[in-house]
């Protein structure tokens, strides 16, 4: 008699099913391809582009697997990523300047497959390149705003001391410091000395003065320069290591270079385009105090006269379009955000983004809407974008910012650490910017002054003896169960197998990026997997020892194990659980693939094995069992 | 097919005195190899030279490959770049004596100059384009982000060995838990094996295969216990080691087969990943056996600890 519920064979023979299909697509590795497209001016893709560029291809002896139309682009296939390369130069040299030609990852994927949500394991930069992004970090632009806040903290500290001062304004070049002009010797004296004691980052020295207009010369300190620079590298790196993990590219590579540059590369991308979108968006929020309504008479004059007054900014509102008038001085900033998420404002219906400010924010918020209550408040939207240019026919990359303002509303009552920010286009538009503002927002804008493909960083027969050293090992596991267990270790056997298959399933379901270590780790995972199957036979043996009937002693065997593989494997799952919650994406990859390993050999090795061993043994008498 | 004596009854805990001593002895010089010798940490936490290097013929990867190792410059990270005539190389420079200037800083005219030197050999048309110094790959919050997730596994393991074992198998657990982590750390310091993510990974993987490796155990100890008459607690957790013994060397057997393969046949990309696992499986498989139980035994484990869990469950007490 089989003491295995029916369903539980559904279940089994189900999820062998899901296994195979959705690890299918690994079967078909996308092939490197080259992608030509049309420019403007050349004639556009047809069958004597593609006839030119066969012609190349085999002029050159290089190797082409397929050359085909596809729509407005022409594809060429090649079996590696080498020939690839030497087949873009054939093709770039012979089509001329008219055409762009790019490299691609071409799917293989049948159609169906991708149909049902069934895709290949993206390959890590390890086993397949991908693209490389070298970025330069503005630090200019970092020091800049630094001195901005030390010229506006400067004026509220005059303005609380009670001293007269005629203006604070920044030095026009970044870096050069803040000149700050007072009304008398007298009130010069002081004011340094106050500055020199609020703030020990700053050097203050009298400069030369002319009438009644007194010098007072505010410079940052170079050790903390060199600071804000560093930050602004450290913080940039921060951010765009958040954004990357956010969008869900996993495994990437993203470090300092030099002094103000930085390297990123993401891994199974081919075309550089759609990542730029990804890692070069700067948007971020100030809050800043309005002047006046949006389009009342004074904003309009200053738009029609371009009269703006000295501490003000003139923008427009974002969908009315009406001028708006914004003081200059800056409250809060996204630097200062700690989580940001969109949604739907329950009054207006309007997307809007729920923030939430750091202490530093929150108490220059609080300050601000305490003292202003009955006023309004403007909420600067900045981005920029970077837009590509043919300059003297070569590219050149200009950055263009857009600064508009999104909500300029009454303060109705004093807040701090968290509210609400509505004025957003469109939901995608707050969700957009509630993952930027979370990711945090960058120190000083980037441009992306390199940009291309990047190789597999193992070599093609490092990456051949790594993989044929995991089917050896996995190999000799299987023999060596088959033979210390016989029949059981059979079973053992399939249930690895189909735990491998599972395994690859779920890591290509979640999109799991494959990577060297982490092909170890699933050979680790499976090695590890057929501890279960040993607590099994190891039981079943010392039951039949122990006198047991050969069904009893299987009943016994897998019911006295399950605890022991439970606990195992729960203990097991805290510590994999860990490696999950690193925030590199090497080990958490790795970690993932632990986890993911645990859940499904808990099932093959103790689920799967019991049906097979139940079809196998359930309706027959026995005297032995092979194990 | 059996290899092992069933019913083997080898007195594991007879040795605790020395056994104990040696983890110990271990356990202190790991530590000692750690802090004075130090991990020889990879390009990915050290971060290093970067270069990025032009033929004027198409050239192949594996070809720079060997003329770097062929020069003495060994692990260095080489990739193609855009097509098939750049190449970018990353390298710590750790084989070149005069890279690093007085200040720590390195050199990077002095490396560069000697990278081409050595490309030049096989290729006289390579020619440098760019290099500077690449940062650590992972952040400073690596370590605070280890550390979290270290406490996050004692404390979690601690919790969970707690609720369904008792006290002294947690702590027993830990302790064993820190011990082999510390070992495996201390032989990677003492053969001075490259230490970068890869190996990282695989030390943190050995925490999982060695608390599973006790698990068992501890899993027999609790059942023997719940079912012996008069439990001496000696006697008991030797029976538990010699009852398992036979699964904990067939497992790590198991598991050592799939990592030596890796090690002797995978090449240079999992070799790290590989010694590591298999240095982790030996200490997990030898501390299994003689450490945790005589921590156990000096914790005083008794059957009284283990059996209340079941009389004050009213549920089970109203059964039959």
């Amino acid at each position: 008699m089989s003491d295995f519920p029916r369903w539980k064979y559904a279940l089994v023979a189900l999820v062998m099913l899901f296994g195979v299909i959705y690890a299918l697509p690994n079967a078909f590795p996308p092939v490197p391809a080259v992608q030509v497209t049309a420019n403007r001016d050349a004639p556009p893709i047809d069958q004597s582009v593609q006839q030119k560029v066969t012609a190349a291809l085999t002029a050159k002896n290089i190797a082409v697997t397929r050359v085909f139309v596809e729509g407005d682009h022409l594809l060429a296939t090649f079996v590696n990523s080498d020939v690839q390369k030497s087949g873009a130069d054939a093709i770039k040299a012979a089509l001329g300047d008219g055409y762009t030609v790019a490299f691609k990852l071409q799917s293989n994927v049948p159609g169906w497959l991708g149909a049902i949500g069934a895709r290949a394991m993206p390959l890590g930069l390890d086993l397949q390149g991908g693209v490389h992004f070298l970025m330069q970090v503005d630090q200019k632009d970092a020091i800049e705003k630094q001195e901005n806040s030390y010229a506006d903290d400067i004026r509220a500290l005059l303005r609380d001391k009670n001293i007269r001062y005629e203006s604070v304004t920044r030095n026009a070049a970044g870096g050069q410091g803040i000149a700050v002009i007072l009304r008398s010797a007298d009130d010069r004296s002081t004011a340094s000395d106050a500055i020199a004691n609020e703030y020990t980052d700053l050097l203050v020295s009298s400069g030369a003065s002319t009438g009644d207009r007194y010098v007072l010369n505010v410079t940052v300190k170079p050790e903390k320069l060199r600071e804000l620079s560093r930050s602004a590298i450290t913080q940039n790196l921060g951010t765009l290591r958040n954004r990357i993990n956010a969008l869900g590219v996993s495994e990437p590579l993203i470090q300092q270079q030099g002094d103000s540059r930085i390297v990123v590369e993401l891994a199974g991308v081919q075309d550089p385009t759609e990542a730029k979108k990804l890692i070069g968006a700067v948007a971020t929020l100030q809050y800043r105090p309005g002047i006046g309504q949006p389009g009342d008479p004074r904003a309009a004059e200053a738009a029609r006269t371009g009269n703006i007054p000295p501490d003000a900014n003139l923008y427009y509102m974002r969908g009315s379009n009406l001028p708006v008038l914004v003081s200059k001085q800056i409250i809060v900033t996204g630097n200062q955000l700690v989580d940001a998420s969109s949604g739907i404002d329950q009054q207006s219906g309007t997307p809007k983004v729920d923030v939430t400010l750091n202490a530093a924010g929150a108490k220059k918020m609080g300050d601000f809407t305490n003292a202003n209550v009955g006023k309004p408040m403007a909420v600067l939207y900045v981005e920029q974008v970077y837009e590509t240019k043919v300059i003297d026919g070569k590219e050149v990359r200009v950055p263009k910012v857009t600064e508009t303002v999104i909500n300029d509303a009454t303060i109705q009552s004093p807040f701090s650490r968290q509210f609400q920010t509505t004025g957003l286009g469109s939901p995608k538009e707050a969700s957009d910017l509630a993952l930027l503002l979370k990711g945090g927002a960058l120190a000083a804008p980037m441009d992306i002054v390199e940009e291309g493909v990047i190789g597999a960083s193992l070599g093609q027969d490092n990456i051949d003896k790594g993989f044929k050293a995991v089917l050896l090992g996995l190999a000799l596991v299987l023999l060596a169960a088959a033979i210390y267990y016989k029949l059981f270790g059979l079973v053992a056997d399939i249930a690895l197998f189909f735990n491998l298959v599972i395994l690859v399933a779920v890591m290509s379901l979640i999109g799991v990026t494959l990577t060297m270590p982490g092909v170890a780790g699933i050979v680790l995972t499976l090695g590890m997997a057929i501890d279960a199957n040993v607590l099994i036979c190891e039981r079943v043996r010392e039951e039949l020892r122990n006198g047991s009937s050969p069904h009893a002693a299987i009943r016994a065997g897998y019911e006295k194990a399950w605890s022991t593989i439970l606990d195992a494997n729960v203990t097991h799952l805290i510590a994999a659980l860990a490696l999950t919650t690193m925030g590199t994406g090497a080990i958490k990859g790795f970690g993932v693939t632990l986890m993911i390993g645990i859940l499904t050999s808990l099932f093959t090795s103790v689920t799967l094995t019991h049906a097979f061993t139940a079809a196998i043994h359930g309706h027959r008498k026995l005297k032995t069992l092979s194990v | 097919m059996e290899i092992f004596n069933h019913d083997s009854n080898i007195h594991f805990l007879g040795m605790r005195k020395y056994t104990i001593a040696i983890a110990i002895f271990l356990m202190v010089a790991s530590v000692g190899l750690i802090a004075f010798k130090g991990l020889n940490y990879g390009l990915d936490f050290t971060g290093g030279v970067s270069m990025v290097v032009d033929y004027d013929q198409s050239v192949e990867i594996s070809g720079v490959r060997d003329a770097l190792d062929k020069g003495g410059i060994h692990n260095a990270m080489v990739q193609s770049l855009g097509g098939t005539r750049e190449v970018s190389i990353r390298l710590q420079p750790k084989d070149d004596p005069g890279a690093v200037d007085a200040a720590g800083k390195f050199n990077l005219d002095r490396i560069a100059t000697d990278v081409i030197k050595v490309l030049h050999v096989s290729r006289p048309d390579a020619r440098l384009k760019s290099r500077d110094y690449v940062s650590a790959q992972v952040g400073q919050e690596l370590r605070s982000d280890g550390t979290v997730a270290a406490v996050f596994v004692i404390l979690g393991i601690m919790a969970y060995l707690w609720v369904r074992f008792e006290r002294r198998f947690a702590i027993a657990a830990v302790i064993t838990e820190v011990h082999d982590t510390l070992v495996t750390l201390g032989i990677l310091a003492l053969v001075q094996r490259e230490f970068d993510m890869t190996v990282l990974a695989s030390v943190l993987a050995v925490i999982g295969y060695s608390i599973n490796d006790k698990v068992v155990v501890f899993d027999r100890i609790r059942e023997l216990f719940r079912l012996a008459r008069k439990a001496e607690p000696e006697e008991i957790l030797n029976r538990s080691i010699n009852n398992t013994l036979s699964r904990t060397i067939i497992t790590s057997l198991f598991t050592g087969i799939t990592m030596g393969a890796l090690y002797f046949f995978g090449g240079t990309a999992v070799h790290g990943f590989a010694i590591t696992m298999l240095i982790g499986i030996v200490v997990g498989t030898l501390s299994s056996i003689f450490v945790a139980s005589p921590i156990l035994l000096w914790l005083g484990v008794s059957k009284k600890d283990l059996m209340p869990v079941t009389r004050d469950n009213p549920e089970l007490a109203r059964r039959p």
